[in-house]
Parts: structure tokens; C-alpha cells; sequence
């Protein structure tokens, strides 16, 4: 049996769906992952693929343990994404979420800079349609900032890749240094889809206004497509270091005030994908497989998280903290499986945030970075605090809110429980998922010191937010916007450019009164000229009469747009 | 709705008796730092108890900055709409 590079079946998948009518879409929605999973279990992991596209050598497929890794943590992220969908049939997120999946796919296989870089648009566009689809009145705007974002960071790395070609240097897809302007801009655009402090706003402000399904899906692949492409390019260099412990920092005090249950768990991503950067940053081989075993556990338990969320958003409409409360009568099933994505999350020895997370603590210190160390315990307890207690206790308890809806749709269940499987299993025996990593390391999480340390620090955590909700220091759930990065584009720079558009206006009006003269001037010239007993009436020069016109249509036209300013 | 019955939850008693097994739990953990023989990999992890009190520090500051920063940032719902 041959196999064919993975992205082409999800993009044959979402080609016939798009043709297909709604009850057969459900069933090849399923169909595409698991055809998918076949062609990448007989997929010879040595196959190279190479085109020539307008004179450059493309290298579409080649792939080794890191990808592989990717590509199937990838098929199960869609899996359960179309799993969780079923209860929809809506066309345009069904083919976007395949073509996505596809892009994703596409990216952890590219050989090359270039190909990384049509897969890295793909990825921006396919996704923005899961904004578009939610079809609420700011949706459009939404999508449009969204795109904006991501398509600076695909010229950004389009802008890095001319400079390494036109400076003669390789586009494949090796570690580079951080020396350079053209290693900078594609630092950036990794940066922006990372979710690097203040090129961070995307994330918080698109995640919430996504569907239900569009955020399951946004969550595991743009970001981890980034985090794929910062480990190939980017391993070991020190300025992630300090760059991912300010990820897991500051995140952790937005998510405690934030209102949208789903922007706290936007902060909660940065805050993870803080911690896979330092691993990055470290780059010893522990510390990568710390990183990457973080970005595969992450696409579960987030996606977990993410999926409670979604179903208490389409059972109630809601999202906000402050409306919700008390959901665990009516969604018993949906508050249990919450609890293990929030166990994950926050690392609870028997879940797999403590098989991955432990190991990129156990690098920092390894290579001497004790204040870092440091950050990330802050930063670990903080996270149990806002994605482990603050999630379950102000959807599904806390305050009765009155609100007594159905449990979550039955497919929606089943994914959920699909993914809380994949956290146990992994946290239980983490074996299976440490043979997959890109480095032979032995590592063994489960020690006395680990287990005790985490669980005192996680109960402890536990422990000072009942004190702080007893003794009313807790700070309540308010609804409101919080200023953050998203606050340059959102507010900042459309008031600059009103403003400038305003002040280019008060310029044109003496340009506007010199085109008007112009305009007369020339009117009055024609009239001589042109008129019946004017030179350019005259048989011989029609040629020149019709010249002189194309000129005067050619100024007129300038002076329109000076006009038009 | 026939939902609208007392839950666990709904009954203070069963409330307290919950955070008396955290009281419980964290009492515990603490005293284990005398019986198992841990592994140091940081100076600070010498101090008894390291873990539990940086837990509870950690959050306690997390919270009370969170608030600090709730009076800087915080707008009204409407902000980013024109």
C-alpha cells in the first residue's frame, strides 16, 4: 500500500464535503481522519517529496520523529474536533475545519521554508472562516482582525525568507542563529503565532469569538504549528528563555479578572505555551521533549477545557462568569469531564500535564536557571488557580445562577470523553507517549519528591483561594473588557488613523483650491484651442488633438484623486 | 424543573465538611515533608515546607495583584465598540 502526504487528504476530504449533501457530511467528516490515520500508519517515514515551482526547488513532504509526532497528535485533534461538531451540519466550518486540519498537517511535513510558508497562510485563512462562521453581529470585524494579524506574521516570515534567499543562504528548514535582519523577521513572525508578549492580542481577542468547534480547533493547531516550526528553527536560543517565562507570567493576573470563561482559558494557552517556549529556550534534548510532550498534552486538555466551555456556551448562550453558576445539577457529565481537563492543566500527578510539565521544570534547573525556575512554580500555581479552580468553580458551581440547561449533546460528550481518556492514559503511562518523542531520553516523572512537591504546591494553591473566597478577598466576576495588547489595534491605531485621515484632509483643502485653478486653467486653454477655429481643430493634427486629450483626461484624472484626499 | 431539588452542594454542613478535608489534606502533606527523604534540586527546597508555603504565597499574591490590576485595566463592556 502507498501512502500520500498527509495534508492531501484532508484537503480531498474537505473538497468532497464541500460537494456533499448534509447527512453524508457527518459521516465523512469521521471518515476523513480516520482514512487520514490509516495512510499515516503505512506512511514510510523516510518519504521525501520535491517539486519546482517557479524556479525554486519546493520540498512538500519530508518528515522525521517531530513530525510524525505532530501529524498524529494532529489527526486526533480532528478527530475529536469533527467528533465534537456533529451536532451542527454547517458547510462552511465542516470544510474549514478539514482544509485546517490539512494546513496543519501540511506545516509539520514542509521541508522548506516556502512550503512552511503557504501552510502557514493556509493556517490564517482556513481558520479565520471558523470566526466568520459564528455569524454574530461583530463577526466580520472579528475575522478582519484576526487576518490582519496573521497575515503580518506570514509577510513577516515571507519578508525573512526573500532576504535569506537574495542573500544566497539555504531556505531549508534548519536551526538558525538570531544573528541577522532576515533571522529576526522570521523570529517575529513565529513570535506573533506563539503568542509572544504584546504580539500576544490575537490570541484573546479571536479565541471568544469563535464557534464552539472553531476554538477547539484554533486552540490545537495555529499555535502548535508555531510552536513545531520555534523547535525546528529556533532551539536553544537564550532569548526564549526569559521570553517564555514572561508568557507564563503575566497572562495568569489577566485570567483571575477576566469575565469570558473563554478568554480566562486564551490566557491559560499563552501561559502553557509560555512554558513550551522556555523548553524551546533551553533546547538541551530533555527540555525539547519536555517542550513538545507540553504542546501534545495541550492540545488535549485545552481542547477539553475548551470543549465544557462550548457546551455550556451553546446550551446557554452565555459565557461570562458572572451569568453562569451552578450548571452541575443539569450538566453533571460536561462538570466531570471539566474536572479532568482542569486536573491536566494544572499538572495533578495521574494527569498529563504532570508528565510533560515536570520535565521542562527538571531542564531549567538541570542547565543552572533557578530564578526561572522560580517564575514557572509562580506561574504553575497560578495557573491551577485560574484554569484549574476558576473554570469548573464559576461555570458549574459557585453561585446558583438559575440556569437549568440540557447536558451537552450527546456527540459533544463523547469527544469530550475521548479527550479526558487521552489525558488519563497519558498521565497513568506516560511511556506511550515518551516513546513518540523526537529524543531517547529516560525520564521518570513519578518520583517521591515530584509527586509530594507538586501536590503540596497544588493544595496549597487550593488552599488560598478557599481562604480568599471566605474572608471575601476573591475579587468577584464583573462583567467588562480588559485593556491588553489587542487595546494597539482595537482602540489605538483606528483613532490614530481617523486622526490622520483628518489632518490629510485639512492638508487638501489649499491642494484642492491649486487643482481647481488647474482644472479651469486647462477648461479655458481647450476652449481656445480646441474650439471650431482653434489649431488642434484643424484636419492635419488630429493625432496631436487626441494626444493633448489623453494628456488633459490623464491630469484631470491626477487632480481627481488630489481632490478626492 | 423537577431539577430544582437540594443538591450535595446546596447544604452548607456538606460544604464545610469539604473544606475540612482540604484543611485535612494540606496538614498532611506538610507533615510528609518529615517522612519522605526529598530530592533537592534547588536551595530553596531545603526550607521545610517550601512547596506548600510558595503555593500559598504565590496565590495569595496572584489574587490580591490581579485586583491591583482589575482598577488599571478594567472598562466597560462596550469599550472596543464604535
Amino acid at each position: 500500500m502507498t501512502s500520500v502526504t498527509p495534508f492531501l487528504v484532508f484537503f480531498a476530504g474537505a473538497a468532497v464535503v464541500a460537494l456533499s449533501p448534509a447527512r453524508l457530511r457527518s459521516v465523512l467528516l469521521i471518515a476523513t481522519p480516520v482514512v487520514g490515520a490509516v495512510n499515516l500508519w503505512f506512511l514510510d517515514p523516510a518519504t521525501t517529496l520535491g517539486v519546482s515551482f517557479l524556479g525554486v526547488d519546493l520540498v512538500i513532504h519530508s518528515g522525521d520523529r517531530l513530525s510524525v509526532l505532530f501529524a498524529w497528535l494532529f489527526h486526533l485533534a480532528a478527530l475529536i474536533a469533527v467528533i465534537y461538531s456533529l451536532h451542527m451540519s454547517d458547510r462552511l466550518q465542516q470544510v474549514a475545519a478539514l482544509a485546517y486540519a490539512g494546513c496543519a498537517l501540511g506545516a509539520v511535513y514542509s521541508g522548506d521554508l516556502v512550503t512552511l510558508f503557504l501552510f502557514w497562510e493556509g493556517l490564517a485563512l482556513t481558520s479565520a472562516a471558523l470566526i466568520l462562521a459564528r455569524r454574530a453581529p461583530g463577526s466580520p470585524r472579528a475575522t478582519l482582525r484576526y487576518l490582519v494579524v496573521q497575515v503580518t506574521s506570514g509577510l513577516l516570515l515571507l519578508a525573512g525568507i526573500a532576504m535569506l534567499r537574495a542573500g544566497g543562504e539555504d531556505i531549508g528548514l534548519a536551526a538558525m542563529e538570531l544573528d541577522g535582519t532576515a533571522a529576526w523577521l522570521i523570529f517575529l513572525a513565529l513570535g506573533i503565532k506563539c503568542g509572544f508578549p504584546l504580539l500576544h492580542g490575537w490570541i484573546i481577542d479571536a479565541y471568544p469569538e469563535a464557534t464552539e468547534t472553531g476554538t477547539v480547533l484554533m486552540s490545537a493547531f495555529t499555535t502548535k504549528v508555531a510552536i513545531y516550526a520555534l523547535a525546528r528553527l529556533f532551539p536553544g536560543t537564550g532569548e526564549l528563555i526569559w521570553i517564555g517565562a514572561a508568557m507564563t507570567m503575566f497572562p495568569i493576573f489577566y485570567a483571575v479578572i477576566e469575565n469570558d470563561l473563554r478568554r480566562v482559558l486564551a490566557y491559560s494557552m499563552i501561559n502553557q505555551l509560555g512554558f513550551m517556549v522556555v523548553g524551546i529556550g533551553i533546547g538541551t534534548e530533555l527540555a525539547l521533549n519536555g517542550a513538545v510532550s507540553h504542546a501534545f498534552n495541550d492540545v488535549l486538555f485545552k481542547g477539553l477545557l475548551f470543549m465544557t466551555m462550548g457546551a455550556v456556551l451553546y446550551r446557554t448562550g452565555r459565557m461570562g462568569g458572572s451569568e453562569l453558576g451552578g450548571l452541575y445539577r443539569t450538566m453533571p457529565a460536561t462538570t466531570g469531564l471539566c474536572i479532568v481537563g482542569a486536573a491536566s492543566i494544572s499538572a495533578f500527578p495521574l494527569f498529563s500535564g504532570f508528565v510533560s510539565k515536570s520535565m521542562i521544570m527538571v531542564a531549567v534547573i538541570e542547565e543552572g536557571h533557578g530564578w526561572v525556575w522560580l517564575v514557572l512554580l509562580f506561574a504553575s500555581a497560578g495557573v491551577f488557580h485560574h484554569a484549574g479552580i476558576k473554570i469548573p468553580f464559576f461555570a458549574f458551581f459557585a453561585h446558583d445562577s438559575g440556569l437549568r440547561p440540557k447536558e451537552a449533546p450527546r456527540a459533544m460528550l463523547v469527544a469530550m470523553a475521548v479527550a479526558a481518556s487521552g489525558c488519563l492514559v497519558i498521565g497513568m503511562w506516560p511511556d506511550l507517549l515518551y516513546r513518540m518523542l523526537p529524543f531517547d531520553v529516560s525520564y521518570d516523572p513519578y518520583t517521591w519528591t515530584h509527586v509530594l512537591t507538586q501536590c503540596q504546591l497544588l493544595f496549597f494553591s487550593a488552599l488560598a483561594f478557599t481562604l480568599l473566597k471566605l474572608y471575601r478577598l476573591y475579587p468577584p466576576e464583573l462583567p467588562g473588557v480588559n485593556i491588553d495588547a489587542d487595546w494597539c489595534y482595537r482602540w489605538l491605531l483606528p483613532r490614530l488613523a481617523r486622526h490622520a485621515a483628518r489632518l490629510a484632509g485639512d492638508a487638501a483643502v489649499p491642494l484642492r483650491a491649486v487643482a481647481l485653478a488647474l482644472i479651469a486653467g486647462t477648461t479655458s486653454v481647450g476652449r481656445r484651442w480646441g474650439g471650431p477655429s482653434g489649431i488642434l481643430a484643424r484636419d492635419p493634427v488630429t493625432g496631436t488633438a487626441s494626444l493633448v486629450v489623453l494628456l488633459v483626461f490623464a491630469l484631470v484624472l491626477v487632480l481627481h484623486l488630489v481632490r478626492g484626499l | 424543573m423537577s431539577d430544582d431539588k437540594r443538591r450535595f452542594l446546596d447544604h452548607p454542613r456538606n460544604v464545610r465538611w469539604i473544606i475540612r478535608a482540604l484543611y485535612g489534606a494540606c496538614f498532611l502533606l506538610l507533615a510528609a515533608d518529615f517522612v519522605v527523604h526529598r530530592h533537592i534540586e534547588h536551595p530553596f527546597e531545603t526550607l521545610f515546607g517550601f512547596h506548600a508555603l510558595y503555593g500559598l504565597v504565590a496565590c495569595v499574591i496572584l489574587v490580591l495583584a490581579a485586583r491591583e490590576l482589575r482598577k488599571l485595566v478594567m472598562r466597560r463592556e462596550d469599550h472596543y465598540d464604535d
